[in-house]
């Protein structure tokens, strides 16, 4: 792998910038592998990382049906928290904020970290109480998260409608500092390279359309576009498509596929400094390095698998952003699409063993798992590699739904993203 | 947003309308009772890429629930039918030009 540094950029740079390397190959497949992986997002990349740099298990094959990083992880809108209100949630969200601290030098590549903080508005009575109760549980779990009044608010994003008469008025918001955004491609990009130089095979244009099982159930190999490929340990991580993919060994799952969308408008000039979520009012925005203002809508009603959505769910958002931020009234949008993301009963991830020998799962992220990146890699390699969870990771296994132990950041409010 | 023809109403309407109500006929039988049983019934979805018999309530209507057959690609509907009704067979030849319409 040519390592990237400001040197090897000036020397190119003198060079007319030939000679840099692809950043990973594009292997045949083999007929067999230790451990496949279904799905080449961030998290599918991620696992497979960890695995080779911390489990010794190279002989990987990344499965990817598109592109890399073209699902969910090239779609989302980068925002990066930790201040979930349950015990397990903020262990598992906090492991990858941890993470993300080092991550551009622990892959020599620049995900574009940048802990500007996420700022989330309170608008009613019920908002103060829940983000006070955050703001005190995260302190209990060692998550930053802090209270902010009005007038503090105004002071921290100046562009923000505070005072002016709205019908949903800022009444306080809680502020995680470490919170805020990473570069999307550059993060499936950097585990791809970084997976590649330690020998993980990422198999593009590559779709799993079977999971093969011997006499005794356990998984033996995939059937794909690309021909069969053995693997005793099969790890899915297909995002919206889990429930497509688990179907292949039979296994039911409690999911629900739903089109969430994003949008974003012309460059300007810096006008936000953080990340500004309202889950009351469903808008969510935060400024690209670009200039452009990126900004979140809601998820379809109905359970789909067609990257897109409703227009009237884009417009709701808008109305919301127009009201709390007149300033960008006028503002042009560039460009608005959808992403699938799977979606749990509880809002929580799963992950873990599944009722199959051999068979992994890492999935259920629903509208808020790009922050969970790095983390969610981590702790499913382990659990891989093992055969056992790994301890962040047990409380989100799937059976957590048959013994009632849901973790139930559904009614926590501050879910959103 | 979607085009929903209420069977009761019998009028499409547009999907401001109406309220989502999920996987249709999932239903609690007897047997059910044991934790697996629970289990699939309460959270377990088909959530499949392709045809999808859902519940919708028309509640800005006439604000009754009925079923539909829509296609989760292309959200195109291909019947919709009054609640407590079965699924209808959609290998019937009825269907076949519907089917194929919605999977285009
Ligand atoms: C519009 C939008 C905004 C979002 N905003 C945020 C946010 O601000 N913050 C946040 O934390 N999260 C956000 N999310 C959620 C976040 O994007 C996801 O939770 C996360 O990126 C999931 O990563 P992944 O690697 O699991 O999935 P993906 O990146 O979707 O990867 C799954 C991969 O599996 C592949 N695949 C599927 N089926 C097969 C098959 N049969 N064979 C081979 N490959 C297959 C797919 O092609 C895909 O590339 C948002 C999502 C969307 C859509
Ligand atoms: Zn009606």
């Amino acid at each position: 792998m040519q390592k990237f540094s400001a040197l090897a950029l000036l020397a190119k740079a003198f060079g007319g910038h030939q000679g840099w390397q692809p950043q990973w190959r594009s292997p045949e497949p083999k007929p067999a592998y230790d451990v496949v992986i279904i799905g080449a997002g961030g998290h599918g990349l991620a696992t497979a990382f960890y695995l080779a740099s911390e489990h010794g298990i190279r002989n990987i094959a990344v499965l990817e049906k598109g592109w890399l990083g073209g699902g969910n992880t090239g779609r989302n809108t980068t925002i990066i928290r930790s201040n979930y209100l349950f015990d397990e949630s903020a262990a598992l969200y906090d492991h990858a904020v941890k993470l993300w601290e080092g991550l551009s030098q622990a892959l020599n590549y620049n995900v574009m970290y940048s802990p500007r903080g996420v700022l989330m508005l309170a608008h009613n009575i019920h908002d103060i109480q829940s983000f006070k109760r955050h703001v005190h549980a995260n302190r209990l779990n060692g998550v930053d998260n802090e209270w902010l009044t009005p007038d503090e608010i105004q002071a921290f994003v100046p562009a923000l409608n505070v005072f002016g008469k709205v019908r949903y008025p800022i009444l306080g918001g809680a502020l995680q500092r470490r919170g805020g955004t990473a570069r999307h491609d550059a993060v499936a990009w950097g585990y791809a390279r970084a997976a590649d130089a330690l020998g993980v095979d990422i198999i593009q244009n590559c779709e799993v359309t079977a999971i093969r099982r011997g006499a005794d159930g356990a998984v033996e190999a995939v059937e794909t576009s690309r021909g069969t490929i053995r693997a005793k340990k099969i790890g899915v991580v297909a995002a919206g498509n889990t429930s497509v993919v688990m179907g292949m060994a039979d296994v039911r799952m409690p999911l629900e596929s739903y089109p969430l969308q994003a949008l974003v408008s012309e460059p300007i000039k810096p006008m936000f400094p953080c990340v500004v979520m309202s889950n009351t009012i469903h808008a969510y925005i935060s400024q690209s390095d670009k200039g452009e203002l990126v900004i979140g809508a809601g998820t379809d009603a109905y359970t789909s698998y067609s990257q897109t959505g409703g227009l009237h769910i884009t417009t709701h958002t808008l109305d919301a952003i127009c009201e709390l931020v007149p300033t960008v009234r006028r503002m042009r949008m560039l460009r608005n699409w959808g992403g699938i993301v799977d979606v749990t009963p509880d809002r929580s991830p799963i992950i873990g063993l599944t009722p199959v020998p051999g068979l992994f799962v890492n999935c259920g992220w629903g509208t808020g798992g790009f922050k969970a990146t790095p983390g969610s890699g981590h702790v499913f390699a382990h659990t891989i590699a093992r055969g056992t969870p790994h301890e962040i990771a047990a409380p989100f296994a799937l059976d957590r739904f048959k013994a009632g132990r849901l973790i139930d950041e559904a009614a926590a409010a501050a879910v959103a993203h | 947003m979607l085009l929903i023809a209420c069977p009761y109403c019998g009028e499409s309407r547009p999907e401001a309308e109406f309220r989502y109500g999920g996987e249709a006929h999932l239903a609690r039988t007897p047997d059910s009772l044991d934790d697996d049983g629970w289990t699939g019934f309460l959270y377990a979805r088909g959530n499949p890429k392709g045809l999808h018999f859902e519940r919708w309530r028309h509640i800005h209507g006439c604000g009754r629930f009925f079923n539909a057959v829509r296609h989760t690609v292309t959200d195109k509907f291909v019947t919709t039918y009054p609640a407590g009704e079965g699924r209808p067979d959609l290998s019937s030849p009825e269907f076949a030009e519907k089917v194929a319409e919605a999977s285009r």
